[in-house]
């Protein structure tokens, strides 16, 4: 648990030196030592959205939850139609408290093999991981087994290159993933599980490797002309212009799925099921509306607004910012926020106060630039 | 004309009763690629050590301080058209501002170009 508090000293991940040997400048981030960048957050973000780049994401927690009746027990601490999921399919999922708080936003896979125990793959945030795990003890069943993969990296490629590159690595082995799919496969002798996945609006893929292969496999994904290694400050400003939620930042206990507009989150099945935390209180808010939503804002001129910056509608303090940056894509800043409800429609014009000053936004469709995910030809 | 240096990695040209000040190459090297400055208003006084301009990077808002008291007398219009100017060149044509300085005494405490360059080297 120590890795957690904010005083002990950053853990170092599988890929430490490799990444300084890359050039990476490394900063401390969720209990790490992580690489914020290596040549320059825009080139590396451009790189991103032209070719592939290789993200290392072993910060995060990988879990599995297995056992004869691991579906309804993970139905029964998040919202997701879980026993619908077939094997080799993945959704994006909420970890929620009593509330219906969101404790953790989290990728589930259907990792079953044919004729096996049940089993759920999970990753989760690196930040959250530790309380993660100790939720997931404490409300689990006692015959459902809780096993973290502490000894696994995570590798993301993404990019419109990603595939292409990485079918000329492992060659058949990975088979024909579409968005949301996942296998596992044998790269000589090491065990990769692999899904079509991501978190920068891309094509591409997360990589679940032996930590103790994890340099081999990322050195021999960089030898691809496609691949450059991308730090943590790409990715942050890949996941903004896709529109998608940090945990920590746009996610908390302290928001809901509806209000955060997640409400895609939670299946149909669920919607008149229930029997999830804070169900009643959810259902309630989808059926009568919040109070506030998240919304994605376009920024004139350059000047960002960043996290905690109030938001104006006239006079009122409609809500705030809870993270911004400048779109390399765009050339210009973007934000995502929570607003009151009355002035969330596309369109609205609103003003962000940044430094005293009141900068026009407009609320706009997320995400901002297009996702690019593939789901199979058409 | 002498040029100064600042620990929070300001550098100051002296010329006269006039200072132009900017931010070091290793300090645009730690920001990384910015895209927006906050320049202080011509007339404003700016005091040693407090906020004088606000460097925007992709990632985050950081402020640069004034190293010496003084009245702002010009600020470099190019960086509102290309703020990555810091970037390319941070000790030149990337400048902030100048202003008159109010107290040449304050100048004893920053250091040269030499004692700055083993400053970074031992960061």
């Amino acid at each position: 648990m120590s890795e957690t508090e904010d005083n002990a000293e950053p853990a170092k991940l599988p890929l430490d030196a490799w990444h300084r040997d890359q050039g990476a400048r490394m900063v401390p981030f969720a209990g790490y030592e992580m690489p914020i960048q290596y040549e320059g957050i825009v080139a590396e973000h451009e790189w991103t959205r032209t070719h592939a780049g290789l993200f290392d994401v072993s910060h995060m927690g990988q879990l599995l939850v297995s056992g004869a009746d691991a579906a309804a027990a993970l139905e029964a601490l998040l919202p997701g139609d879980i026993s619908a999921l077939k094997p080799g399919r993945l959704r994006y999922s909420l970890l929620l408290d009593d509330n219906g708080g969101i404790l953790d936003d989290l990728m589930v896979t259907n990792v079953t093999a044919e004729g096996g125990v049940p089993t759920y793959y999970l990753v989760v945030n690196g930040a959250t991981k530790w309380d993660d795990i100790a939720h997931l003890r404490e409300n689990l069943p006692d015959e459902i087994t809780l096993t973290h993969l502490a000894d696994r990296a995570l590798l993301a490629v993404q990019g419109p290159e990603a595939a292409t590159a990485l079918r000329r690595v492992f060659r058949d082995a990975m088979g024909d993933l579409r968005f949301m799919q996942g296998t596992r496969f044998d790269f000589g002798e090491i065990e990769i599980g692999i899904s079509r996945s991501g978190y920068t609006g891309e094509d591409g893929f997360e990589l679940s490797v032996p930590a103790e292969h994890a340099e081999t496999i990322a050195g021999r994904l960089c030898a691809e002309i496609e691949i450059k290694p991308i730090g943590l400050g790409a990715r942050d400003s890949l996941r903004l212009e896709a529109g998608l939620p940090l945990y920590g930042h746009d996610l908390s206990s302290e928001t809901d799925p509806v209000s955060a507009d997640l409400g895609f989150a939670i299946s149909k099945r669920r919607r008149s099921e229930g029997g999830f935390p804070g169900a009643e209180r959810i259902l309630s808010l989808l059926a009568s509306g919040t109070g506030t939503k998240r919304v994605g804002l376009a920024l004139e001129g350059r000047l960002p607004a960043r996290e905690g910056a109030p938001i104006f509608n006239g006079e009122t303090e409609v809500g705030k910012v809870t993270s911004g940056g400048f779109a390399p894509t765009l050339g210009h800043p973007i934000a995502m926020g929570y607003v009151a409800s009355d002035c969330a429609n596309e369109g609205t014009a609103l003003e962000i106060e940044v430094r005293g000053k009141r900068l026009p936004a407009t609320v706009t469709a997320m995400p901002f630039v297009p996702h690019n995910y593939y789901r199979g030809d058409k | 004309m002498a040029r100064y240096y600042t620990d929070e990695h300001e550098w100051i040209d002296v010329e006269g009763d006039t200072a132009t000040v900017g931010i070091t190459d290793y300090a645009q090297g730690q920001l990384g690629d910015i895209v927006f400055v906050e320049l202080p208003a011509v007339g404003t006084s700016v005091e040693k050590g407090k906020d004088a301009a606000v460097v925007e990077s992709v990632k985050a808002a950081s402020d640069v301080y004034a190293p010496i008291d003084g009245e702002v007398t010009e600020t470099n219009d190019a960086l509102d058209d290309d703020p990555a100017l810091v970037n390319s060149s941070p000790e030149d044509g990337g400048w902030f501002f100048k202003l008159t300085i109010a107290d040449t005494s304050q100048l004893e405490g920053l250091m040269d170009e030499a004692a700055y360059q083993s400053f970074v080297e031992g960061l």
